[in-house]
């Protein structure tokens, strides 16, 4: 039976996913701090409450999917991977090292549980358009395929041609969610390449849009049961992340896309993360 | 002439190679209901409209949109299914190499890339529609199988035995009637090459169309007094090193032939391989880093070289070079 938890101790343990996010960064040496930090709520909120799984058993049959589609920011999924009991904590200092299963970009080969490669951007929707009308092909209603995106990915041509077919065929067992943090390495979304009108583009398409604050614990989990009663079109979720989210020198900045943490920083920022304890939305907000 | 081929001397029946796969693929889904099929705005072209017309439910039109039909491929993949995807060969694998590359090769997932109207015959078109570099772009992805039919009859055998394997494959079709060579009897195997005709002096080793070139060609060698061994090679990569390395040790000299860049393609495969194991002269037949242009099918052919001809010319020059 699925364990519920109380929102005070997912927000606890996002801080403890984020910490280790810093510390495997910082050993590996490179990687992207940014992002993970960013999706550290949503990926709590996904596997520690939304997602029917098993990390006991990472092919149940009857599991939910989760695609992670900017495959840059795998280091929290890795982290929460191994709070959520699919390995050890330790292995988590293997990230980017030579023959570990924790890759710099995700191989779905090398670690159980890892549902797709990616990296190269835009691939995920599509995946999960495929895997949604296989589904469909095999009468099975009770399975969700969440894909997690970055916004800087929607500039891929191959995002919206997924876009289309899924709002074509009314894939409903998708919940994609968008980790709306407004950067990408160049810089702002908006001047690299303007998003906007993000919303507007998605229920052109043929999507239901919902719109949340996306360190918000609650508002996730909320809005993936909202998602899971839609059953006529598939569900976008914009989520409104602040990138660097829990370390305020890394907050917004987009020059922490793409860089770890040297150890003064690591230092810096995990003792700023236990100062916040398991109050960051109300210290953030 | 081996027992594998049929007697290229008689009255040939002519179908277009991409028939077969239609067959086959029909065929296939019947035989497993997991097999499933989509398609880039192009059923009829591909052939994939019958195993539409069966099985609607296991069929996807994907539109305009290569990239989207190989990783919905890859998508349907991961769930069990095993996925036809078809375009022509210039958009898939043309436009869509990395999503293969990432999504259906290094993510292993047994997606079956179909890529209709490769190499000069499409004719009138032009270049932009005749593919000459998919065989190189899908044979350097490790996991990817890639597979050149010579004739509609041994395309239905191909995709039947794609439905059976394991791995990232891909089929290369062509779309001009060609000359039915093989038959039902003749044996097809993925990763197996076949002496189509036994020979001591070159070994012609061809794919595709081009098999049936390299067949008329051995006949006209013949009577020039040169005793041609043709291998037929449907699967480039993996390679039948066995049968084409016993084959040159004994000959001493090679041919290559096919319908697309020889640079990377079946000539290229061959060149690596003999490098390694058994350097012997060597003459390329297929498109010399050049593209196509408008034309009838078999004009474009004689015009680029790609004919039995031209194997023919080859042959003498490798038998030549090899002479102390």
């Amino acid at each position: 039976m699925k364990q519920k938890y109380s929102i005070d101790w997912l927000d606890r343990k996002a801080t403890d996913i984020r910490k280790d996010i810093i510390r495997m960064l910082e050993h590996a040496g490179s990687g992207h701090s940014a992002g993970p930090l960013g999706l550290a709520d949503i990926f709590t909120a996904l596997y520690f409450d939304v997602l029917q799984h098993d990390p006991k058993d990472p092919d149940w049959k009857d599991r939910d999917i989760l695609l992670l589609s900017n495959g840059h920011c795998v280091p929290v999924r890795y982290a929460t991977m191994a709070h959520a009991g699919y390995f050890e904590r330790k292995e988590l200092m293997t990230l980017r090292k030579l023959g570990s299963r924790l890759q710099g970009h995700p191989e779905r080969t090398r670690l159980p549980g890892m549902e797709t490669t990616s990296g190269p951007l835009g691939c995920g929707l599509s995946q999960a358009a495929g895997m949604a009308l296989a589904m469909r092909m095999d009468k099975i209603d009770h399975r969700w395929v969440y894909v997690v995106m970055g916004d800087g990915e929607l500039n891929e041509g191959n995002i919206w041609e997924a876009a289309m077919l899924a709002g074509k065929e009314k894939l409903h067992n998708i919940i994609g969610i968008i980790d709306r943090n407004n950067i990408q390495i160049d810089g702002p979304t908006e001047s690299v390449m303007p998003l906007e009108d993000l919303r507007g583009k998605w229920e052109a398409f043929g999507w239901h849009v919902i719109e949340i604050n996306g360190n918000d614990i609650e508002a996730v989990i909320d809005a993936c049961a909202m998602g899971r009663a839609i059953v006529e079109k598939p569900v976008m979720i914009i989520a409104h992340t602040i990138p660097g989210k829990g370390i305020d020198f890394m907050e917004y900045d987009f020059h922490w896309h793409g860089m770890p943490p040297n150890h003064e920083q690591a230092v810096e920022a995990l003792k700023e993360l236990r100062t916040l304890g398991g109050r960051i939305r109300s210290e953030h907000e | 002439m081996s027992k594998y081929v049929l007697d290229i001397n008689t009255e040939l029946a002519q179908e277009p190679i991409r028939k077969g796969f239609g067959r086959g693929l029909l065929e296939a889904g019947k035989r497993n209901a997991n097999v499933v099929a989509a398609c880039a705005d192009l059923t009829d072209s591909t052939q994939m409209s019958l195993f539409k017309a069966e099985f609607p439910d296991r069929f996807v039109e994907i539109g305009v949109a290569e990239q989207n039909l190989v990783t919905v491929g890859a998508g349907m993949a991961a769930m069990g299914k095993i996925p036809f995807v078809s375009s022509y060969a210039a958009f898939s694998p043309g436009r869509n190499w990395e999503q293969i590359r990432t999504t259906i090769c290094l993510n292993d997932r047994p997606v079956k890339v179909v890529g209709s109207h490769a190499g000069v015959s499409v004719g009138p078109d032009g270049a932009t529609h005749q593919m000459l570099e998919d065989i190189a772009l899908m044979r350097v992805l490790p996991n990817m199988v890639v597979i050149v039919p010579c004739d509609s009859v041994e395309a239905e055998k191909a995709t039947l035995a794609m439905a059976n394997d394991p791995r990232p494959n891909y089929l290369r079709l062509a779309r001009e009637a060609s000359p039915v060579i093989t038959s039902a009897d003749t044996p097809f195997e993925i990763g197996k090459a076949y002496v189509f005709a036994a020979g001591a002096d070159v070994t012609i080793i061809a794919c595709g169309t081009m098999t049936y070139q390299a067949l008329v060609a051995a006949d006209k060698l013949f009577k020039d007094g040169i005793d041609a061994e043709v291998i037929h090679v449907p699967t480039i990569k993996p390679l039948d090193r066995e049968t084409i390395i016993k084959s040159v040790k004994k000959t001493g000299c090679v041919v290559t032939a096919e319908e697309g860049q020889m640079n990377g393609g079946l000539g290229g495969a061959i060149a690596e391989l003999l490098a390694d194991e058994c350097p012997a002269p060597m003459v390329r037949i297929g498109m010399k880093d050049r593209f196509g242009e408008s034309g009838e099918p078999a004009e474009l052919l004689e015009y680029f070289g790609l004919d039995a001809k031209h194997i023919q010319l080859a042959a003498h020059h490798v038998v030549d070079r090899k002479k102390p």
